[in-house]
Parts: structure tokens; sequence; C-alpha cells
């Protein structure tokens, strides 16, 4: 009897988030409240960590709190720290959320919140939170390899080499992405560039004060780092209401984009405590403060959800990206249900600090239920504001033109009241010109933000200054990828060129870094600045590019965590990975020839080469290209993202074949094969 | 009323902590402790190296030594 009451209040929960789910799922019409979605997606979140994940860290992993870990055995405290598990939780979160969560869910928003809600849940229960508790389990049992490491180890060394290359092609499109994202928000907007470019010049005033007056003094530098952000985003209120300034401040999309490229290169070449490091804090602090605010926030308001669950772009003729919800929907919707970018952080710092085995399942599968969260959070804040307006701020200039009239008409006519008052209106409100065409999630997360926040705080009069907040806050954290990950993606470069051509291995040298950091740059730059161009709005054609990227490396995560299970002699429980690892490939492979072969131009990239060839032949000309020269290039570009995306198809494709082939031998076996770290062996790895 | 207070400044560090290690600081303290019982023999960083040690872990190429 006690232990059916045990399982009592796990029932009542698991109840009332059905009710929840329910009363989500069966609206038609009528507005629900955002409380919904946080009530179901929090009662899911409790019931499967109480159920799922404790079956996955008994049963199939069969954790041991006694077998000491390699912060234990190779304590040296520095890199392998014995760390409290609250801690070491708050670091592997920082780590992973970024701005996937955030942008994903409000793109997936055209088709209604119901069907990316549905996704998020069932995908971070299944899929997303296994993934990162999986590779965070192996990793911390082979004392914290990374995941080219482990697949080297467990699959063999050609597919090692093939997902290390993955990898970085992966590494370069979500840059390019992330770079657009920030490009979109800042066109034409001098508040909004005038205050991320005053992060700059404050965070190298950080860096200097962290070195040489006050070194070391973290806490003190990021309290006085985050008034100066405030002072920078009131002083952008001025700069933008200014005839002076203002123009200076006024950039196009182009010029932003050769701003940023440069700014990529010089940031990861200057040291790091110079600019990199400040810039750090500063989002880090930023960005994990904002999203409880927002938690707390969305609590307190308790908006309404303005977006219909269902729209009638579930037919895949949506203006914010092209392709039927099968499959994109699961690959626009990446981080927050399944992420592949987090195999790489559960396989790099965060297994070296472990204390204790049992740790890793509040770590892995809490910390992504908890990234899952944000997701939920940014499907809110997009899907309480009007339909109308956010349809406004997604479609292309391409659909909607350039007035607020000409918008409204077209908005008007897919069945979303809008009148152009409602869309100047809320450009005035948020201190902008325009709100048309900012594609890209963070302007419409931002006005959803900002309406949230200002029920609270200020009211309307303050609406302006927490949309730039918002824009910050998003702006700041992409940047700091952009910089870290140029410099990540320039030593993986190094890493594979060194294969055919030994010095540019070597790290310290300038030729060697100069050369692989303009190449790292170069490749993001080139496809930021094709996205920028797009008439479609570039967003349309490389957010699903990226999201095809990342479920791959997902993909691949768990494919590597089945044959481990199959290694362990696990084989009857692999199933747990086995199942997201089916579903993510299927999405993935299917839009990845989707996205090359579709007949629909708009969706298959030889379609739409093809359509420019017949145009050029017949010698006319398409927009946005200008001239014959453009249009061999619109031509160029459409084979080489055909290319990268056959690429992908291939690169999961021969992972597959070869954790099959794994899994088969291991099978064989009759004993385990796979490569643990001894249950008591102390012996110190050289260091390597 | 003191346990309170203990209780406090125990939250306190650990908050400390966390925020640190967010943007990959680990503990000083734990540092110094390890070295002091582990390698008694060997200098430990300053406080200020020590900064210096984990930002080239963090964003550096190749890893800080093992001890």
């Amino acid at each position: 009897m006690p232990r059916i009451l045990n399982h009592a209040p796990w029932l009542v929960l698991a109840v009332l988030g059905a009710f929840a789910l329910g009363t989500v799922a069966l609206a038609r019409g009528e507005t629900i409240n955002a409380l919904w979605l946080v009530v179901a997606a929090v009662c899911t979140y409790l019931v499967s960590y109480r159920y799922y994940s404790l079956f996955i860290a008994t049963r199939v992993m069969r954790l041991d709190p006694a077998r000491p870990t390699p912060a234990v055995r190779h304590n040296d405290g520095l890199d392998y720290v014995p760390t409290n598990q609250y801690v070491l939780f708050g670091h592997h979160f920082a780590a992973i959320a970024g701005a996937g969560p955030l942008v994903g869910p409000v793109l997936a928003a055209q088709m209604g919140y119901l069907p990316g809600m549905l996704w998020i849940l069932a995908g971070v229960v299944v899929a997303g939170a296994v993934q990162d508790f999986m590779i965070l389990f192996v990793s911390m049992r082979r004392d914290g390899r990374s995941l080219g490491e482990l697949i080297k180890a467990e699959l063999g060394d050609i597919p090692g080499v093939i997902a290390l290359f993955g990898t970085f092609m992966i590494m370069v499109i979500i840059l390019a992405v992330l770079a657009l994202v920030v490009v979109k928000a800042l066109t034409n907007s001098p508040w909004g560039f005038f205050t991320v470019a005053a992060t700059v010049p404050i965070a190298l005033f950080m860096g200097v004060y962290m070195r040489f007056i006050r070194p070391g003094r973290i806490g003190e530098i990021s309290i006085i780092g985050f008034f100066l952000l405030i002072a920078a985003i009131l002083l952008g209120g001025q700069v933008a209401q200014s005839e002076t300034w203002a123009p200076v401040f006024t950039l196009t999309g182009i010029q932003i984009t050769w701003i940023l490229i440069g700014y990529g290169f010089v940031a990861s070449v200057l040291p790091v405590w110079l600019l990199l490091a400040p810039r750090d804090y500063l989002s880090t602090f930023l960005k994990v403060g904002t999203i409880v605010m927002l938690a707390l926030c969305i609590l307190l308001v308790a908006p309404p959800m303005k977006m219909p669950s269902v729209t009638r772009f579930i037919d895949g003729t949506g203006p914010v990206w092209s392709g039927s919800l099968f499959p994109f929907l699961f690959i626009t919707i990446a981080c927050g249900a399944v992420s592949g970018f987090h195999a790489l952080i559960s396989s790099g710092t965060t297994p070296k600090m472990v204390e204790n085995e049992l740790h890793t399942r509040f770590i892995g599968y809490g910390g992504m239920l908890t990234e899952s969260f944000v997701a939920v959070m940014a499907l809110v804040a997009a899907s309480c504001i009007e339909p109308g307006i956010y349809f406004a701020m997604n479609s292309p200039p391409a659909l909607l033109g350039t007035t607020a009239e000409s918008a409204a008409q077209v908005i008007n006519s897919w069945g979303f009241v809008i009148t152009p008052e409602m869309i100047t209106r809320t450009a005035q409100d948020v201190g902008e010109v325009s709100i048309l065409s900012r594609a890209g999630g963070a302007p419409t997360l931002a006005v959803g933000m900002a309406q949230i926040f200002s029920e609270l705080f200020g009211g309307k009069g303050m609406m302006a200054f927490w949309y730039h907040f918002a824009i910050l806050f998003e702006a700041l954290f992409i940047l700091t990828a952009v910089d870290a990950g140029t410099r990540a993606g320039r030593f993986m470069l190094q890493d594979l060129l060194g294969v055919f051509f030994k010095p540019l291995q070597r790290t310290a040298s300038w030729a060697g870094n100069l050369i692989a950091t303009g190449l790292c740059v170069a490749a993001w730059g080139y496809i930021l600045y094709q996205g920028v161009v797009d008439p479609l709005g570039g967003i349309n054609t490389f957010w699903p590019l990226f999201g095809i990227s990342n479920q791959m490396l997902a993909g691949i995560a768990l494919i590597l965590a089945t044959v481990v299970l199959f290694r362990m002699k696990r084989e009857r429980y692999a199933w747990v990975t086995m199942v997201p690892a089916a579903w993510l490939l299927i999405c993935t492979l299917t839009a990845g020839v989707q996205k090359v072969f579709h007949s629909n131009p708009a969706i298959g990239f030889l379609a739409h080469a093809e359509r420019f060839s017949t145009a050029a032949n017949e010698g006319r000309l398409l927009a946005p290209a200008t001239s014959m020269e453009q249009m061999r290039q619109v031509i160029f570009n459409d084979y080489l993202d055909a290319a990268l995306a056959s690429l992908f198809v291939l690169v999961v494709l021969a992972v597959l074949v070869f954790g099959v082939l794994s899994c088969l031998k291991a099978l064989r076996s009759d004993r385990p094969t796979t490569r643990e770290i001894p249950t008591g062996g102390a012996t110190a790895r050289a260091g390597d | 009323m003191s346990g309170l207070k203990s209780n406090l400044s125990r939250f306190r560090g650990y908050f400390e902590q966390t925020a640190k290690l967010m943007v990959g600081v680990p503990d000083y303290d734990t540092y110094l402790e390890h070295m002091r019982t582990r390698h008694p023999d060997q200098p430990a960083m300053t406080y200020t190296e020590f900064l210096d040690n984990r930002l080239q872990a963090r964003y550096g190429a190749g890893k800080a030594g093992c001890c």
C-alpha cells in the first residue's frame, strides 16, 4: 500500500498535465491562457523526469554511485573537479541554452502553437533529454572524451573523421544563420545597432579593468558592465531620435554583414581576455537572468494566446518557411526538442566535473528539460502578439511589399485581421521605423517579450526600452557564439587541414591562425551574405539547412549511444536510443532529400536553380538578380546549397552504416566489448 | 540565528560558484585545497594566474596541462 501511495502525487501531476494538454489541444476558436501551456509542459517534465529518466538511469545505464567519476580519478582542481550537482547544472544549462530554443519555436508558430508545442514536449522527453543524458553518461565513463573521439573509439577511425568534418560544416551553418538573425534584427534600426555596437567598447573596458585595474573581480565588473549596457540602451533611444546621429547608425543589411564579417575575424584573433571573455560574462549572465525573468513574468502576466492553435499554413504554404508539417516542423524546432549541438557540450567540460554518477540524471536529462521550457516560453511570447503583427514581421518583402498598406492587404487575404495603422503603431511602440519583414525570430520574440515585460514594468511607455533590451539580450549571446564559434571552427579546421599539411596544425603559428580564421570567417560570411541578399529573406532558405544539420548531429549522437548500448550487451534496452534516432533520421533524410529534389522552387534547391537557368537562357532577369552575372551567382548558390544538403545526407548515411555494422559485431560477441574506463582503475591519462 | 546566517552564507557561496562556473571559472579555494593536500611540494598558482589558465582552457586551442 505505501508503495502505491508513493506514486499518488505523481498520478495527480499526470492527470493535471493531461487535462492541461487536453485544454490546449482541444481549444478551437476560443482564446486560451498561456498558463495552460506552462502547466502542461511542467507536468510533462516532472512526470517524465520522475519515471523515464529514472528508468534510463537504473535499468539502461545502471549508474553506480560508488564508481569513481573522471573528476574524482583525475582531480586536478582545474579541468577535473568534483562539483556540486546544482552548481554543475547551472554551468551545463548556461552552455546549452542559446539562440536555438528561442528562434525555432517563433518560426514554427506560423503553423499555430499546437504543432510546435506537441513536438517540443514529445521531442524533449523521448529524444532530446535522452541524447543529452546518454552522451553525458558515455563521455563520463570514458574520461570526458569529446564526441569526435568517442565516435572514433566506438565506431572506428573513418566514421570519426566523417563526423569531425560534418561537425565543422554544421558549425559554419550555425554561425551563418545566427549572424543572419542579428543582421535581420539590426537592419535600418539605429537604436538596435547603436546598442549592440556599444557592447564592443563596453567589453573592451571590462577586459582592461579585469586585467589591470582590479584583476579577477568577475562579479564586480559584470555588474558595472550590466549598468553600462542599460545606459547604452537608454542612450540608443536618444541616438534614434537625433537627426545627426540616427543616419550614422542606420545601416543596410549588406553593410552590417560586412561589419560582422570584419568583427568576427578581428574578435577571434584578439587575445581572449580583451574582448571574448568579458563579452561572455555579460552575455551569459544576461541570458540566464533574462530567461528567469521571462519565466516569472509569464506566470504573473498570464497572457492570452492570440495565435490560433493551428493555422491554415500546416499545408506547407506558409510565408515564414516553406515545406509541409512533416518533416519541416521537426527540423524548424531543433533545440528545445532535441539538439545535436548539445552532444558537443555533454562531451565537453560537464562530464569532467561530475561528482557522482547519479548526478548525470539531473544534469543531463534535467538540464535539457529546462532548455525545453525556454522553448515553450518563446512559443508563448510569439503567440501572444497579434497574429497579423507576427506575419508582418516574419514574411519576406517578396510577399508583403515594403509598405504597411500593402502588407496589411496581403495578411488580411490570408485571413488574419490587421490594419496598416496597427503595423505602424506597433513599430512606433517599439521605437522602430518599420517592423516589416524582420524575419529570424529575434525581433518577433522581442516584441512578445516587450509586451509581457511592459505589462509589469512601465506600461506602454517602456515598450521600446524592453524591445531593445530583448534585442540586445539575443544579439549579445549570438555575437559571443559567433566569436567563440569562429575560434572553435578555426581549431577544428587546423586539425582537419593538418591531416594534409602538417604546419597548419600548429595553433601557435600566426600564419596558420590567420589562414584558418580567414577560411572559417569566409565560409560563414559567404553563406550569411547570400542569406542577406535573398529576396525570400534568407531565413527561409537557411534555417531549414541549419535544422537539418543540427538534427542530423543529434541522430549521429544517438547512433553512437545505440552502439555503446549494444557493446555493453544491453541491447534489450537499445530502443531507448534507437526510437529517437530512427525518427530523427526519417525527418532529416526526408527533409534533406526534399531540400535538394523537391519540385517546388521554394523548397527544392535544384528546382530553384532550374527556374533561374530557364529564365537566364531566355534572357530574362528574376528578382533579386539585377544582371546576368547575378543570375549566374544565384544558380551557383543553389547548386552549392544542394551540395551542402546532399553532403549532410551522405555523412549521416555513412555513420548509420558504420553504426549498424558495429551493432551487429557487438551482437556476435558473447561479452561486452565497450571501451569504458575500468571501475576501480585509477589509470591517469597522459596529458592529451 | 547563527544557523540561518551560516545557511545564507553557504547559499551565497553556491550562488557565486555557480555564476563563476557558468563562465568557465571553477572554484579557486577548491583548487588551493587540492594543491595543498595532493601536491604540497608544488607552488599553487595565484588567483590571477589561475584565471588566466582557465581562460586559455575555455577559449584556447591546447588544453591546460594535467597534473
